[in-house]
């Protein structure tokens, strides 16, 4: 992996702010998910980001190194009728944090649009440099 | 004449260049906006110019010469001393890097704009009436 220009920068940060979209989407979607164990209850995702660094081209950016579950207690109801409920009448539902998780999306959104922009910006430039002595 | 011509497209390409490679530095310092212990790097634009221009650095003519240059004029990053602190390490102010950016495109611009205005007026001067 190296970075040559601006677009391998916003190739991988564009990825990696993706890849912390789509964890976002399996939190919400698994919010109110139930198991019948503790250890069976979903997980919610969070990607890490790290700096990668091209040092012969001086330029970095981000990538997602490496997906972590939080580690969180599952929340433990007491709901007798449901299907999937253990023998004492409890369902254990995954500990997302609904706020957090927009929260999260939207910075995510916002970061991708940052990038999107400057690459936009800095393809505009490079196009009318290429017609250069021509206008 | 020619030797004149030269030497002011080639002040408008090297700042041309610059300003695509600081384009590319903001753009990783954006990109690099949400990640921990990132450090915000950019170059000191004149500096590195002048040093393009020969008017930075001293020459040297023998290899037993201290290469001297002026802070940083050769072309390398600097990091950016942050505005505000930030609990995580990152020192990339996302207002801070998107204004230097926007000046930088407007500049590449401007800098465009003054290369195609001489390569039109020195076509003008070569075509025949």
């Amino acid at each position: 992996m190296e970075l040559n220009s601006v677009f391998d920068v916003a190739r991988h940060a564009m990825s990696a702010q993706m890849v912390r979209l789509n964890t976002i989407s399996s939190n919400i979607a698994n919010a109110t998910s139930v198991a019948s164990t503790r250890e069976a209850a979903y997980q919610p995702m969070r990607p890490m980001f790290e700096t990668f660094y091209d040092t012969q081209a001086g330029l970095s950016t981000t990538r997602a190194a490496e997906i972590v579950t939080l580690e969180r207690d599952p929340v433990r109801q007491y709901r007798p009728d449901h299907p999937m409920a253990d023998g004492d009448g409890y369902v254990f539902t995954a500990a997302v944090n609904m706020e957090e998780e927009m929260v999260e999306m939207l910075e995510a959104g916002r970061q991708y649009q940052n990038i999107l922009e400057t690459v936009s910006t800095m393809r505009t430039l490079l196009a009318r440099t290429v017609k250069m002595g021509q206008g | 004449m020619e030797a004149m011509f030269r030497q002011q497209i080639g002040h408008f390409a090297d700042a041309l260049s610059l300003h695509q490679r600081r384009g590319e530095l903001l753009a990783s310092n954006i990109a690099n906006a949400a990640t921990p212990g990132f450090k915000a790097r950019d170059l000191d634009f004149q500096a590195v110019l002048a040093a393009r221009a020969g008017q930075g650095a001293m020459m040297t003519s023998d290899p037993r010469h201290f290469a001297h240059s002026g802070a940083a004029a050769d072309g390398a990053a600097q990091f950016r001393i942050p505005v505000t602190p930030s609990l995580d390490g990152n020192t990339v102010d996302l207002p801070v890097e998107q204004m230097e950016f926007a000046e930088n495109a407007l500049r590449y611009q401007m800098s465009l704009n003054f290369l195609n205005r001489r390569i039109s007026s020195a076509m003008g001067a070569m075509r025949e009436e």
